[in-house]
């Protein structure tokens, strides 16, 4: 039985990704993208981190249940482009809510972060 | 909020995993396939793509291990994971399963019905307001030997005077010993038995009680003698005789020469303050006879202590006044030896916590319950340590299994939950196996404890206590037993699955450790056991000194009195019945705990230390009893009281030592001086208790005469009907209506056998022997499955060694040898432990023996070779495996 490591490990030198961070990535992914399935989250999140967050892809999916499970986004099979079948995520309205919450809270976090290390550096 | 609804899903989750399962199979082989597609545009094969896809993902049993335990409550489906595997485990191994949790449950159910007797007995509280401050008074006086004796009967006038002392610091309340009484509602022919107890009024009141109908016995109806004829009945009296029929207020009922007027019925659950005995009518204090009588102790005294009152001053002051009515009384007694005058004036009053009432069971069954208690544990104890080498045999066995896991990345923690759970199934079926038993044991053990003429009832609620033993009880086991093994197979190293046979030796050493402990255990148990049926064999086959077969006995009343001619000439009748052969009088029958004793003063000396017992008899009531008549000649119709006596062979040795006491005289003292001559001599009989040692006792006329020579009129007495039938209760009916018929004046109260009587006497001991018979049973069958169990699991570990050893050359005694010895040195070192405890329990058990000592060499050598005996029949099985091993076979095999 694997451990219980709540950070996400991403990549070789990594980034270690918060808990939550990886929440509210998937659900400004979504925001932004539309509906969409794991591969093409996973893909798109490789993209915009300029392979930075080179994440296997399997660790989306206890975000994924995550999100399903607070009601965040809901999933749907469809079909890809390529006629392959495809479960596609969609953001709900309360996930929309809870998105526009977290980034408030992240804002303000990293402002107060960002505050103290330049404090740091003045004394 | 979002958490509740996530917590809420995540139980869902966990009963629709299946399809969560294929859900997510599905979903992930879709990514999977994507991104194949995704490395074939790259320019990979087929192959390569595949593997690179898989990379990607990062190992697909991962990532659903992640997804079940973000969906899920892991520790819950992991626990349910480890039952429904546990599960399997244990169906795989049916017998020894059940061995297991039968032993358990058994042990456990006696633990629980043990702790419901003791609950209903000891420690559950009188439903009263505040049992918390109840207490009773005992005086406690100490013998010349320095025993300490003591009593908890007072008299109503001394009663009144510690009442007026005790003043606010408490409230005093008398309350007589619930009796079973005859009585009618209707006419003499229809008498009924009712438990009848006499109370202070202001009883209910004080335990803060309200009448589920009309109303309790107050204050007002116990002030003056015989003036209060009202009765309180019970409310499960209430239920039982008269259906909760509201219209018994009002009705009246006779009991004796006085009618009772029944003026409410009790709160539902209040059966008097006996555990043992429920009480159906109160009727007030003032209404007993003996009410105004400073020599008659007929009723306890209960001190119900107001809040922060100081105990000790209290007690020291109603010891004070206790004493001046006991000194102001000696001035009026004559012919006691100064020293006994002595002893009871310095007697000490007592008060003890009564919270859960108090009554003669309890004082019977106090030390008898605790070994019980003992026996119930040692049973516990071996049934642990049985299931405990099993796990560990069982554990053992899946040695390799439990490495493979370790070597895959289970965690200790996790390995240990999986035994725990193991061990919790099996603990939890042996629960509800010994609850079952349990239910059943209690109630059963209360009928063993009950006769016809004294039922025991006990009340067994079934509250949160209850459930809270057993719960902690079960725990406790499921530690007990399961906690070794689950740590052994969390210190497996993952290399231990890949050698094979490499035994540790520890596993083996702690096997035999129990089994040691098993067999001192057991032998303790079977050391009891034997001295409890020892004792109940002893005490019920002793000589009687007369035949107890086929005697009924009739106790009845005269209320206006009779002449002993009316009586002798009602016993002729009773004898013209059919299927009786002979019938006598007496004051009462022996063995019914009646006496009348005084002191014995020969040729005008001083009265003896030693009381002597006397009982009045007819002049045909030694033929009639089958008594041995050694000397001299039985009564006479002309003898009287004072006048003539026959008495015991221990009368003789203390009275009249190396003499021919016939025509001997002695006077009886204490009340008076009464002379009496010697004109018979009887073989010793137990008169009051079987267990008692033989008193000097003297059988005096029937007919009694006052200083005038005239002669007195008997209130009571015993008709002693020999019959021939073979239950002489099936003749009660006929004798009743007979004795109604015949003659009036006369009324049976009381129908018993002799046999009854004896029987109530041992009911204690027989308890004890078949209990202690049983618990033996029991913890022989545990220790030889148990002993079994460990070698037939060594001679497994050894089979190689053996096999070797026989193809060497080794002869079977030589076998056996290797295989027995250790086995038989563990048990020897057990019994001998057991051996150690059993003698240093004697002390603590003596009270309960008669006729035996644990010293005995009998009492020692035969649990020892009944236990012997067992291991040996345990052993056998093993030995015979390890001798038929065929060392072709074994060595091919390795």
């Amino acid at each position: 039985m694997a451990g219980r490591e709540k950070a996400v490990k991403v990549g070789g030198e990594g980034v270690q990704l918060l808990q939550g961070t990886l929440d509210m990535i998937v659900l400004r992914t979504l925001e932004a993208m539309g509906p969409l399935h794991a591969y093409q989250i996973a893909t798109r999140l490789e993209q915009i981190s300029d392979k930075l967050l080179n994440l296997n892809q399997g660790t989306l999916y206890p975000a994924l249940v995550r999100l399903e499970q607070y009601g965040w986004i809901r999933g749907e099979w469809g079909r890809t482009e390529n006629n392959r079948e495809a479960k596609f995520y969609a953001i709900t309205r309360a996930g929309v809510k809870a998105l526009a919450e977290e980034a408030a809270r992240w804002r303000q976090m990293m402002g107060l972060v960002e505050r103290l290390l330049n404090e740091e550096f003045q004394a | 909020m979002r958490s509740i609804r996530r917590t809420m899903r995540r139980v869902q989750a966990m009963f629709s995993a299946e399809r969560a399962d294929a859900e997510m199979d599905r979903e992930l082989a879709a990514h999977l396939l994507l991104l194949e597609d995704e490395m074939m545009r790259k320019g990979a094969a087929p192959d390569e793509a595949r593997r690179l896809a898989r990379i990607k993902l990062g190992g697909v049993e991962q990532v659903r291990t992640m997804h079940r335990e973000e969906r899920g409550i892991p520790l819950v489906e992991s626990l349910a994971a480890d039952a429904r595997f546990g599960w399997r485990q244990l169906m795989k191994h049916k017998v020894t399963t059940a061995a297991a949790v039968l032993s358990l449950g058994l042990a456990m159910g006696s633990c629980v019905a043990a702790f419901r007797l003791v609950d209903a007995l000891f420690l559950r509280p009188l439903p009263i307001a505040n049992a918390d401050r109840l207490y009773v008074l005992s005086r406690q006086v100490i013998d010349p030997r320095g025993a300490p004796h003591s009593s908890d009967l007072w008299a109503y006038p001394d009663f009144v005077r510690m009442r007026n002392a005790a003043g606010n610091d408490a409230e005093l309340i008398a309350a007589s010993y619930t009796d079973r009484y005859d009585l009618t509602y209707e006419t003499d022919e229809q008498m009924e038995k009712a438990y009848v107890q006499y109370v202070s009024g202001w009883m209910f009141s004080s335990f803060g009680l309200r009448p589920s109908l009309g109303r309790l016995l107050t204050q007002e109806d116990d002030r003056t003698p015989g003036a209060h004829p009202y009765a309180v009945i019970s409310y499960d009296y209430w239920s039982r005789r008269f259906g909760r029929d509201p219209k018994v207020i009002g009705r009246t009922f006779h009991l004796g020469e006085q009618v009772f007027e029944v003026v409410g019925v009790g709160p539902k659950g209040f059966t008097g303050i006996e555990p043992g005995t429920a009480t159906e009518i109160f009727l007030p204090t003032m209404m007993h006879r003996w009410v105004t009588r400073d020599d008659a102790s007929w009723h306890r005294t209960l001190a119900l202590v107001r809040p922060g009152s100081a105990m000790e001053p209290l007690r020291a002051k109603l010891d004070a006044v206790s004493r001046g009515f006991e000194t102001e009384r000696s001035k009026t007694w004559t012919g006691m030896p100064p020293q006994q005058i002595a002893m009871i004036l310095a007697a000490k009053v007592l008060m003890d916590p009564a919270r859960a009432g108090v009554s003669t069971l309890q004082d019977d069954y106090r030390h008898a319950m605790a070994w019980l208690g003992v026996l119930v544990l040692l049973v516990l104890l071996i049934a642990c340590s049985n299931v405990a080498n099993l796990m560990t045999a069982l554990s053992v066995s899946r040695m390799r299994e439990m490495a493979l896991r370790v070597s895959i990345g289970a965690g200790r923690l996790r390995l240990m939950q999986m035994v725990m759970v193991e061990s919790a199934l099996m603990g939890l079926m042996a629960a509800g196996l010994g609850t079952v038993f349990s239910w059943w044991a209690a109630p059963m053990v209360v009928r063993l404890i009950s006769t016809a003429s004294n039922p025991v009832r006990l009340a067994f609620i079934t509250d949160a206590r209850v459930w809270m033993m057993g719960l902690l009880l079960t725990l406790t086991i499921i530690v007990l037993f399961g906690l070794a093994p689950a740590l052994r197979a969390s210190a497996l190293q993952p290399s231990m699955a890949l050698r094979s046979g490499a035994q540790p030796q520890g596993t083996r050493r702690s096997m035999y450790a129990l089994v040691s402990a098993q067999t001192a255990f057991c032998f303790l148990v079977l050391f009891l056991a034997g001295l409890f049926a020892v004792t109940f064999h002893r005490l019920s086959s002793q000589p009687l000194g007369f035949e107890p077969k086929g005697l009924l006995l009739l106790e009845t009343d005269s209320p206006h009195g009779q002449t002993p001619e009316a009586w002798a000439q009602l016993g002729e009748q009773l004898r013209a019945m059919p299927g009786v052969t002979d019938v006598a009088e007496s004051g009462w029958p022996l063995l019914s705990t009646g006496a009348w004793n005084g002191s014995i003063s020969v040729n005008g000396g001083p009265p003896s230390m030693t009381l002597g017992y006397f009982l009045t008899v007819s002049p045909g009531w030694i033929g009639t009893m089958k008594m041995h008549l050694l000397e001299g000649r039985a009564l006479a119709a002309t003898d009287t009281f004072p006048g003539e006596a026959v008495v015991n062979e221990r009368f003789v040795k203390d009275f009249f030592p190396g003499q021919n006491p016939l025509g001997k005289t002695f006077e009886k003292t204490g009340d008076g001086r009464q002379k009496c001559r010697v004109v018979g001599v009887v073989a010793d009989t137990p008169y009051r208790y079987l267990r008692d040692e033989t008193l000097p006792a003297a059988f005096v006329p029937f007919r009694q005469v006052d200083d005038k020579g005239i002669v007195q009129r008997e209130w009571g007495g015993t008709f002693v009907v020999r019959t021939t039938v073979p239950d002489p209760m099936a003749l009660a009916q006929e004798l009743r209506r007979k004795v109604a018929s015949a003659a009036a004046g006369f009324r049976v109260s009381n129908v018993e056998t002799q046999q009854e009587l004896i029987d109530n006497q041992t009911v204690r001991e027989r308890l004890l022997a078949m209990l202690g018979a049983f618990f033996a049973g029991v913890a022989l069958l545990l220790a030889a499955v148990g002993l079994y169990g460990v070698l037939h699991y060594s001679v497994m570990q050894r089979e190689r060694e053996i096999g070797v050893r026989i193809a060497l050359g080794a002869t079977a005694g030589h076998i056996a040898q290797i295989v027995s010895v250790r086995a038989f040195a563990t048990v020897l070192v057990g019994a001998a432990v057991g051996l150690t405890l059993g003698l240093a329990s004697e002390r603590f058990v003596a009270s309960l023996l008669y006729g035996i000592k644990g010293t005995e060499v009998s009492m020692v050598t035969l649990p020892g070779v009944v236990l012997l005996l067992t291991v040996a029949l345990a052993a056998a099985p093993a030995v015979l495996r390890a001798i038929r091993i065929d060392p072709a076979t074994m060595l091919r095999s390795e």
